[in-house]
């Protein structure tokens, strides 16, 4: 009985929301998650805001999380939690081994679809110099020392970084008497999304810094206090700025990255600009049925999305047929970080498809096409385009073929 | 004019509004228009946090105001939020703390964590 038609690996956002929808697509599907409990990391993001789209409605996280956790309790869909996915081996599909409280474990399936979410960079990934004292987190941790575990582990924290998750923790903190002292951030624009600027950093008086980064930490075995230094345009410190702030913590919120170690052992390529598994329009990566979505896939800004690709998995799932598989990769030009899905196999159906981009740089009226063989097949103008905001557009292929040249491109306003 | 960012939805419009004739611009919805003119006059946010609980496998409970309160009420609130502990396994939705201050406004529960014994059975 540990045969299915598709395992769907992470009981996140994108994992539920891919195994709700494969059941109610009438697909077999059994969800491995590695923690005790089932959300993901919304489990651990209390604050409101989610599912606007979806329920238009202001959700906290796990409130989100319950709306697909309850729907798997409710259809019964088989799942497995504290199960680790040791090793996955390719033959007549896919054998699954897993580590569980009652030993390994083996499964098997015809679909894998992988939804590990993403990782934080932590401090070792920014160049910060000195000794390795207690009291460096990552925004992430910090998240969940306060909001899971009920333990709030400074009095007087600096952050670094301006991601969102950062920006969080700095209310979140102050709300339970914590002092932040300043969020410092090495670009010269936030990286976190506008209104958490807005609501989480100019609602309490926290002074954020742009162009600055932390250069050393100082104290053993406890942190007592950061060098913060000021950074030209080449992002190289500037001399003579140096300035010493006392505090007991630093938090460092530099940006998360999807999560592909399974991906890469079984041959799953990533992109370089998206830095997760490349996949065709389905979501199916360039190996033969194995998906990607959610966080895995890239990072989102908004969870939304991240259960929309689920669900786009899900039914591609259900509409498969195994007619062979000719992968061509979209062109990317201009203004742009990333757009995914990367590449188009041009056997399957691809009309009306979604696909989620970023631009590298703040645009105004930025203009954004997709063209087929020179042919413009979607065309946007943006007033704004900002590089921590998603967007997403739906794009209506015609009839493609192996030499079809398919280019997307965002172009600044002359 | 005063400028704003609007924190209703994850568009985040860039708002200015004139503190005289209440003109609000660069609103890309009405919600907007709304937000810029309560800022004005009476700032208001829904806040999130946790409560203590009694039990060992789950230190603390996430909660929220069911609405928004006014912006100088955030630390009071927190309080009496700190001041909770919940010995009882309610669920999501459930009131934690009613009313709280006097603002027409609950603290409930955001999660059924406390029911996860239930369906994930026993560790």
């Amino acid at each position: 009985m540990n045969n299915y038609n598709t395992i769907v690996i992470g009981g996140g956002p994108a994992g539920l929301a891919c195994a709700v929808k494969l059941h109610k697509n009438n697909v077999s599907c059994l969800i491995i998650e590695r923690e005790q409990y089932l959300g993901g990391i919304l489990k651990q993001c209390i604050h409101d805001g989610f599912g606007l789209q979806r329920f238009k409605e202001k959700l906290s996280g796990p409130e989100y999380a319950e709306r697909f956790v309850n729907e798997v309790f409710e259809l019964n869909i088989p799942f497995i939690v504290n199960a680790f996915v040791v090793s996955i081996e390719k033959k007549d599909g896919y054998t699954i081994n897993v580590s569980t409280v009652e030993g390994i474990k083996t499964y098997t399936c015809e679909n894998l679809v992988l939804a590990t979410g993403c990782r934080e960079r932590t401090s070792k990934q920014v160049e910060i110099h000195g000794s390795r004292p207690k009291g460096v987190y990552t925004a992430g941790a910090v998240q969940h020392l306060v909001n899971v575990d009920g333990v709030i582990p400074c009095k007087k924290c600096v952050i670094l970084g301006s991601g969102d998750i950062g920006l969080i923790m700095a209310r979140r903190l102050t709300l339970e008497g914590v002092k932040v002292e300043a969020v410092y951030e090495i670009m010269p624009n936030p990286s976190g999304l506008k209104r958490n600027i807005y609501q989480c950093l100019v609602d309490y008086d926290i002074p954020l810094y742009l162009s600055h980064t932390v250069k050393r930490t100082i104290g053993y075995p406890n942190l007592e206090a950061v060098e913060v230094m000021e950074v030209d345009e080449k992002l190289k410190p500037i001399e003579g700025t140096e300035k010493i702030i006392e505090c007991d913590c630093l938090i460092v919120s530099v940006g998360l990255i999807p999560e592909n170690e399974l991906a890469g052992r079984i041959g799953v390529l990533s992109d370089a600009r998206a830095k997760g598994a490349r996949c065709d329009l389905d979501f199916e990566t360039n190996v033969e049925h194995v998906y990607t979505c959610g966080n895995a896939t890239h990072v989102n800004d908004l969870v939304d999305y991240v259960s929309e690709s689920g669900e786009v998995v899900a039914d591609a799932i259900r509409d498969r047929n195994d007619s062979e598989r000719k992968l061509i990769d979209i062109e990317v030009k201009g203004r742009c970080a990333y757009l995914v899905p990367e590449m188009i196999d041009v056997n399957k159906k691809n009309n009306k498809r979604v696909m989620y981009f970023r631009s590298n740089k703040i645009l105004k009226n930025a203009t954004v096409t997709m063209k087929v063989d020179d042919k413009e097949i979607l065309r946007r103008v943006y007033a704004n385009l900002r590089p921590p905001e998603m967007e997403r557009i739906v794009v209506d292929y015609p009839e493609l073929s192996e030499n079809s040249k398919v280019v997307f491109e965002i172009e600044e306003a002359k | 004019m005063k400028e704003l960012t609007c924190i209703v939805c994850p568009n985040g419009c860039e708002l200015t509004i004139d503190e005289k004739t209440l003109e609000v611009k660069g609103n890309k919805c009405p919600r907007g228009a709304d937000f810029a003119v309560n800022e004005l006059k009476a700032p208001s946010r829904t806040i999130s946090s946790t409560v203590k609980t009694s039990f060992k496998d789950v230190p603390v409970l996430p909660v929220r105001v069911s609405k928004e309160i006014p912006k100088e009420k955030i630390f009071e609130v927190m309080k009496e939020i700190n001041r909770v502990t919940v010995d009882k396994r309610i669920k999501s939705g459930d009131v934690v703390i009613a009313n709280v201050l006097g603002l027409n406004v609950d603290v409930i529960a955001t999660s059924d964590i406390l029911l996860n014994e239930e369906h994930y059975g026993k560790h």
